[in-house]
């Protein structure tokens, strides 16, 4: 769907963006949404604990990332959010 | 709030600004969609641009009825069920309000489903979301008026029996002008949905299907809030326009989502501006309606 149409344009045109991640880790309750509906596969869950006990996502692989704020959106815990940085090229 | 080291300029979550951040972390179980819910609303308040002072939320008792205490704009938390008569009276004193009503499916359908139906007859200018997670949440998992055949819940051990609502099809045939139903999985449309319901004068309906981790899912064995999410997004087809008759929910079935009705109905305040008019004339002065500019 829309996910996956916006990994084909990424993938054809150059890329303009990088993103940049945010994660509270102590709100994250370690539903997963993020790792699973990121439309480039770029978080993971970490091994660590937070405070409450879940696993908070990280960002695996950063050149993948491209700020899209698909996570932020699907947060339940508000705790991840994302940004786009312009990159020069 | 947080532990981590925050950095100077570090930026905020976008979110952050329609929450009141006092009261989080949420009451909401991990995997929950109702979260996800507010993260769409809150992103069709900003692209929207409404001047924030003059959207009012209100919700009645449940888990999603939690909505009101969480944002932060001008809310009210009802009794259980009287969302809508609330909202109402809210938006005839001031029809200047953009009125939101924000609850679940035992809450507006159940208890207040009586509410729903005439406001939607009447054509009241609010938008109602309506989050379904199938039964009643907070209060242990009961049976509610949208749990699917089969299902199993606390006061239903050999599976629910009684036939469910159809929402849409509900909210269609007692007259409101926009119905929607979408998924949690399904942020980008939600958004434009919530955009749209409330840009549209009249009795606006948005049916967000959410899952409920702790009582839905784990009574019948379907796994956690992400199981739910890949199954609505598996099993969802997209059909605008469908026919609201043919949009029931089955136990683990397809779902049907998309924008179904989009019509234009004269709301409350016009049709009595309009009958007034045409029987008093000049002698009465129409009250405004919050819809001329």
């Amino acid at each position: 769907m829309s996910a996956a149409t916006q990994a084909g344009a990424v993938k054809k045109k150059k890329k303009k963006y990088q993103g940049r991640i945010y994660v509270d880790r102590e709100r994250c309750k370690g539903c997963g949404f993020c790792v699973e509906f990121c439309p480039f596969g770029a978080l993971e869950l970490e091994t660590d604990y937070n405070a409450k006990g879940y696993h908070p996502p990280f960002l695996a692989h950063e050149d993948k990332c491209n700020g899209c704020d698909l996570c932020g959106l699907y947060c339940p815990d508000f705790a991840i959010f994302s940004e786009k940085i312009r990159v020069e090229d | 709030m947080t532990t981590q080291v925050a950095e100077a300029n570090t930026p905020i979550n976008p979110v952050e600004p329609f929450l009141r951040m006092d009261r989080m972390p949420h009451i909401w179980c991990p995997g929950c969609g109702i979260g996800t819910t507010v993260n769409c609303f809150a992103r069709a308040l900003t692209s929207s641009g409404y001047d924030l002072d003059k959207v009012a939320i209100v919700s009645g008792i449940g888990c999603t009825g939690r909505v009101a205490g969480y944002l932060n704009l001008d809310s009210f938390h009802t009794t259980h069920g009287r969302a809508i008569p609330f909202a109402t009276g809210l938006k005839l004193a001031n029809p200047e309000l953009k009125v939101v009503v924000y609850s679940g499916d035992g809450d507006l359908i159940a208890i207040g489903g009586n509410h729903l139906i005439h406001a939607a007859r009447r054509n009241i200018d609010i938008t109602v979301v309506c989050v379904n997670n199938m039964l009643y949440g907070m209060t242990g998992g009961q049976v509610g008026p949208a749990t699917p055949n089969t299902a199993i819940a606390s006061t239903a051990p050999y599976g629910a029996f009684e036939q469910p609502f159809n929402l849409p099809f509900l909210a269609d045939s007692c007259g409101a002008v926009y119905v929607a139903r979408w998924t949690s999985y399904h942020v980008r449309q939600m958004t434009r949905a919530m955009r749209e319901a409330m840009a549209k004068p009249g009795f606006s309906f948005i049916e967000i299907v959410a899952p409920c981790p702790t009582l839905y899912q784990r009574r019948n064995r379907l796994g956690d809030g992400l199981d739910a999410m890949k199954y609505y997004k598996q099993r969802s087809t997209r059909k605008d326009g469908a026919s609201t008759r043919d949009v029931d929910i089955d136990f683990q079935g397809d779902i049907v989502v998309g924008k179904f009705i989009d019509r234009e109905r004269p709301t409350f305040l016009q049709a009595m501006n309009h009958r007034f008019t045409e029987r008093l004339g000049s002698r009465y002065t129409p009250y405004p309606t919050g819809l001329e500019d």
